[in-house]
């Protein structure tokens, strides 16, 4: 029972980075924009948060340096694409190599050192209730910021007309630009938005998940978010479902690891990578679906019309 | 203060050529600066890091060792990108074409004979090429994007190496280390000497004259024959692609496995001389590399080629600067994913001109 | 009733605007007073919309002044425009497809955020002016007559003193041309102005008490349309006789070269239209018009018969007896066939690439002089592209540009002229000359008869019914993927084409109306 208790926690901190990156990157391509860039800004993020707490003893510190870098990084990308019109994929994939690169420089002198974690809250002093307990009330801070991440990104986009807007834009661009609304400034936003959840995702990583710095930590976490968004149809409550379900694809993975299974272990880590093909396949073959909200501008350079 | 982009009627050629130029001259401004942060003088730390590698033979030869796995997939990739098909599982395919020509080595160390060699070499770009069916199946298929896809096969084939080298095909003479045997006489790539003993010598492998080999033919492939027609057109303007009679199916099929065979070609070579055998990293990211070389050489296998020596040098210099100025070598990584972003900024100014307004010169115009 | 003749309500006067060399408005003068429906008559690039564009606040007269109710005022913005109470509905609409109607019109409102109070005064407006509307319906699932309502209902939400029409009828039926007329002219009975550009002549004829007419940036005349004849305003706005297309109405028409027998296309996805049992024939020697109005399958129709979309069974199309409704666009093309899309850039042409190169593009399977041994020949591609640019008096600056550095009247020329020049058995095109200027156009639709004259089935799909009737010897209607029986030229009328193209289209309003 136990045990089955430390794999459904297992499971909750293994989702909420991706959760996280993937909310983040959903108002970014309900904008219209495609920024690949999330696993550069996790990396970033990752290396900021755990050095940021190391020099100051706090892990709050930590998760507002890991937001700052993925925004610094996110201005980068947002500067390249919208203000000079470059190429989003192309650029996207620049900022994924730059930003592992720079997270590895950074990290050279944190390997091995030990990391700061992040604390568990106990809301209400609930968490003593046996088995539900921990789960619902004993998570650390950010496990609840996620969920409440993707209530408010729900809410926003579907009720307010901050929400309305951001979908115009992503839909036509140019009529948006025609009724008189800066679509470049909301995209920046929209972006900045995105490079804050994703460094926060990195964050969450160092000083929750391992409180340690490994370099490549995030292990493709920035392009499972990414396939999570397409998977979810760009719909935030199905962002949280894809999430949970992947996490719970990686933990199953590790823990059938120990079993002493005849699967070979390297496979079983191959676990994520092979579900995530297939879901990206599944949900990609029905164009109906794919058709019918996918951002019609998703990806496309935006130049106004004379 | 408003920076303004005047879309230019035709693309410039000037900037063609220049972009580059600019994007790399850039990037040493920045490396200075970087130097400068790290208390390094920045001079002779850029002259460590670029211009050293350059200096003696030995490091020559190692520039061109470096630079042929990125020549080779930078060509295939280059076209890949032409036609807006978005392979970015090269490291995936490199090592699938190593795994699967690593075969030969493993199971049959005693056949040694020409056909063995050859057999290696095919079985390395049979590797790539089946590697990079998948993301391009999928795609046609399934309209699943192949960015992800064939990203997401880079981590498999990684596991897949690392679980061979550990398990079923370690070298059981190897002292527990995860490697296979070292191969051996005809399952090596023979080398040349490029330049005589005087003036070097300078020793290079047969898979240096396959990426020239590689570029030049592409290069062709691109500029006069029909095939790099519809790959510019499938680029540019899908819809008129379609129209002209080419089938979107098909070019996938074709850019993939073209730059698949390329990088299962560059991964059998690289097991077949650096290495010398497997093990479970073979390659620092030459896939992850090449992209950054098919953009600065324009997309174009040729300025692959040279674009290939040009991000080589950094990987030298980034050995190099570790030992001599106690600089970690990972700032390579960073010096080339800085340098793409130069390039696409740059980039910027082939389509539009770029003019930055003061306010007075705003009003100016508004009037 | 609001009789205030004295004053104007919006005074324009010697309105300049320079770019860079070229003086789009070149001294303009227009007063519209309250209670009028203005006409701005003139061609492409006469200068009405840069004109426009000043009084909507979207762009700044380089000099000159603007009265409003006598007053003197500069537009600075739309914004400051919509304050005023100018209103626009453009051209091209500003809709969002996956929003629905209500979220669509929020968003060109100012104002707080309430979509239940909106949805009411919408379904309110709308209801009022008869122009019903469903709040709840998402716009891709709307008509473009529907869309346009939208646009309307929009600006009349902001109690608009200026209405300004861009090319209204340009998508509508004559049906739906004749209930637009109504609203407008309710809405000047009321006092509002109405600026309502066009080049249907006829219409403005109908519809418009004042009419200024521009041409290459000045004002050349401002009349009343009812004491004029369409001739003679024509003349006006272009300043000279206009070539008098050569019509070949006595032609014989010879065998069928390109026959369509019960053509069904199923809709591969929510806003594609289905075609149902398309059956057409067209002779050797004719010009066969297929009119509608945009939406109701025409590029479905062109995919279809170029090949771009194969069907069930090959002989559902036959070019020259042969069946092919299961070959490729190529094997179409070596059949003799020849086809001319809808969009030249991105899809008849590829923009960043030169007008050799554009030659190779289609004709790399039928003509053995562009590709040899899968081989391109530079030199036998200019030779076809100098050629071609000569025959069609294709305008350009350097010897050999990039597609998109041409004008649209000559792009539309080369791209014509690159699949006349191989003398097709049959032609198919889609919008002859949509966007194009007169010359242009005139030139075109002459080739096109003359090319029909020499032996050439010709199939050409059209919006503009004067082209239509300029050019075809018989004309059928696509409404809703269905194709009605053809008639010869001479033999059908406006309201009966009108007719025809409302078909099952207005049941489905009636609908949507009565959901309301």
């Amino acid at each position: 029972m136990s045990e089955l208790l430390s794999i459904i926690l297992t499971i909750v901190t293994a989702s909420t980075p991706l959760l996280l990156a993937a909310i983040g990157e959903l108002v970014v391509e309900r904008s219209g924009v495609l920024n690949l860039g999330v696993e550069g800004m996790m990396a970033v993020g990752a290396v900021c948060g755990f050095g940021a707490a190391l020099a100051t003893g706090s892990p709050l510190i930590g998760i507002l340096a890991a937001i700052g870098a993925g925004m610094v990084l996110s201005l980068l990308f947002g500067f390249l694409t919208l203000t000079l019109v470059a190429n989003q994929v192309a650029t996207g994939l620049a900022l994924t190599l730059l930003g592992l690169g720079v997270a590895g420089l950074i990290g050279v002198s944190f390997v091995g050192q030990p990391g700061l974690k992040l604390a568990q809250l106990d809301i209400y002093g609930l968490a003593a209730i046996p088995f539900l307990g921990p789960i619902i009330f004993g998570q650390d801070v950010l496990v609840y910021v996620s969920l409440a991440l993707t209530a408010i990104v729900a809410y926003a986009l579907f009720h307010t007309k901050l929400g309305l807007i951001i979908r115009a834009v992503g839909d036509s661009h140019q009529s948006a630009h025609a009724l008189g609304y800066g679509v470049i400034p909301v995209r920046y936003a929209c972006v900045l938005f995105g490079g804050a959840c994703a460094g926060l995702a990195g964050g969450y990583l160092s000083l929750a998940y391992t409180p340690q710095w490994i370099e490549n930590m995030t292990a493709g976490r920035g392009w499972i978010a990414l396939a999570l968004v397409v998977f979810a149809s760009w719909l935030p409550w199905r962002v949280a479902i894809g999430a949970y379900l992947f996490g719970t694809v990686m933990i199953l993975g590790f823990s059938l690891q120990g079993q002493g299974i005849g699967i070979p272990s390297q496979l079983l880590s191959a676990l994520p990578y092979i579900v995530t093909i297939i879901a990206l396949v599944v949900i990609s073959g029905n164009r109906a679906l794919m058709r019918a909200n996918t951002p019609a501008c998703l990806g496309q350079p935006f130049v106004p019309d004379r | 203060m408003r920076l303004l982009l005047e879309k230019r009627a035709e693309r410039s050629r000037r900037m063609i050529f220049l972009s580059p130029l600019i994007a790399v001259g850039l990037t040493l401004v920045t490396g200075a600066i970087i130097f400068a942060l790290l208390d390094l003088n920045p001079l002779r730390a850029l002259f460590v890091y670029f211009i050293e590698p350059l200096t003696n033979s030995w490091s020559i030869e190692q520039l061109i060792v470096k630079a042929t796995p990125l020549a080779l997939i930078g060509a295939g990739l280059a076209i890949s990108f032409r036609a807006n098909v978005w392979n970015i599982g090269a490291e995936g395919q490199l090592t699938a074409g190593a795994v699967l020509g690593g075969l030969v080595p493993v199971f049959f160390p005693q056949w040694q004979s020409p056909l063995a060699f050859l057999f290696m070499i095919l079985l390395g770009v049979l590797g790539g090429m089946a590697w990079a069916a998948i993301p391009a199946a999928l795609k046609n298929r399934f309209n699943a994007n192949e960015i992800l896809t064939s990203l997401m096969l880079v981590y498999v084939a990684q596991l897949i190496l690392d679980w061979l080298v550990r398990g079923p095909w370690r070298d059981p003479q190897g002292y527990n280390f995860p490697k296979t045997v070292s191969f051996s006489g005809w399952q090596l790539l023979p080398q040349f000497k490029l330049l005589p003993d005087s003036i070097g010598p300078i020793y290079i492998n047969l898979g240096a004259i396959l990426a020239v080999a590689a570029a030049l033919s592409l290069a062709f492939l691109m500029a006069r024959t029909l095939k790099g027609f519809e790959i510019r057109v499938m680029g540019n303007s899908p819809r008129a692609g379609r129209f002209s009679g080419f089938s979107r199916a098909r070019t996938v099929w074709f850019c993939f496995l073209l730059a698949g065979g390329l990088a299962g070609l560059a991964g059998i070579c690289e097991v077949m001389s650096t290495v010398g055998q497997l093990q479970p990293s073979i390659s620092p990211g030459y896939g992850f590399t090449a992209i950054i070389v098919a953009f600065l050489g324009r997309l174009n296998p040729v300025g692959a080629l040279v674009a290939a020596l040009a991000l080589a040098i950094s990987y030298l210099g980034g050995e190099g600067a570790q030992v001599a100025l106690g600089v970690s070598d990972k700032i390579a990584r960073v010096f080339q994913g800085i340098l793409l972003f130069y390039i696409l900024a740059c980039d910027t100014l082939i389509l539009y001109r770029v003019k930055l307004l003061t306010n007075q010169s705003a009003e100016a115009s508004a009037a | 009733m609001v009789k205030v003749k004295r004053n104007y309500l919006l005074e324009a006067l010697h309105m300049v605007k320079v770019f860079g060399e070229l003086h789009a408005n070149d001294g303009i003068t227009l007063r519209i007073k309250p209670g009028e429906i203005h006409a701005l008559l003139g061609e492409n690039g006469a200068g009405k919309s840069t004109l426009v564009k000043m009084i909507y606040g979207a762009l700044q007269p380089t000099s000159g002044e603007f009265l409003w109710q006598g007053a003197p005022i500069s537009i600075a913005s739309p914004a400051f425009a919509r304050k005023l109470g100018i209103a626009m509905v453009f051209q091209h609409f500003s809709l969002f497809e996956t929003l629905t109607v209500a979220e669509n019109i929020a968003l060109a409102l100012p104002g707080r955020f309430n979509l239940a109070k909106l949805s009411e005064k919408i379904a309110l407006v709308s209801k009022e002016y008869g122009l019903p509307l469903v709040p709840k319906a998402v716009v891709a699932d709307l008509s473009v007559g529907e869309r346009q309502r939208i646009e309307i209902v929009r600006c009349l939400l902001q109690e608009p003193r200026l209405l300004i029409m861009d090319e209204p009828t340009a998508v509508l039926t004559p049906q739906e041309a004749d209930q637009l007329f109504a609203v407008l002219t309710r809405l000047a009975k009321e006092g509002r102005a109405v600026l309502y550009i066009s080049h249907r002549l006829e219409e403005v004829k109908r519809l418009c008490h004042t009419a200024t007419i521009l041409r290459h940036g000045k004002v050349v005349a401002n009349v009343d349309p009812a004491k004029e004849t369409a001739a003679s305003l024509a003349k006006l706005m272009v300043g000279g006789d206009i070539h008098v297309v050569g019509t070949q109405r006595k032609q014989r028409a010879g065998t069928a070269r390109l026959q369509l027998r019960n053509l069904n296309l199923p809709a591969d996805g929510p806003f594609v239209v289905e075609l149902k049992n398309i059956s057409l024939d067209v002779k050797a020697g004719e010009v066969v018009a297929i009119a509608g109005v945009a939406g109701n399958g025409q590029s479905e129709m062109f995919d279809a018969i170029s090949g771009e979309r194969s069907l069930a069974h090959n002989d559902m199309i036959c070019i020259d007896g042969e069946p092919c409704g299961r070959s490729s666009v190529n094997e179409r093309r070596n059949l003799g066939a020849a086809f001319v899309p809808e969009e030249r850039l991105g899809h008849g042409a590829v923009p960043a690439f030169k007008l050799s190169e554009n030659i190779v593009l289609t004709r790399h399977s039928s003509d053995p002089s562009l590709v040899r041994s899968g081989l391109l020949q530079k030199n036998g591609a200019s030779g076809v592209s100098d050629r071609v640019i000569k025959a069609f008096d294709v305008r350009k600056g350097k010897p050999d540009p990039e597609a998109r550095a041409l004008s649209g009247g000559n792009l539309q020329k080369f791209v014509v002229g690159r699949e006349l020049d191989r003398i097709p058995g049959v032609l198919v095109i889609n919008q002859p000359t949509w966007g194009v200027d007169a010359g242009a156009a005139a030139t075109i639709r002459q080739a096109i008869i003359d090319l029909a004259r020499q032996g050439t089935a010709v199939l050409a799909i059209s919006q503009d019914l004067d082209e239509i009737f300029e050019i075809a010897s018989r004309i059928a209607v696509l409404s809703r993927g269905q194709l009605s029986e053809t008639y010869a030229a001479g033999e059908i009328s406006l309201e009966q084409i009108g007719l025809l193209m409302a078909g099952a289209h207005e049941v489905e309003e009636v609908r949507h109306a009565a959901s309301a």
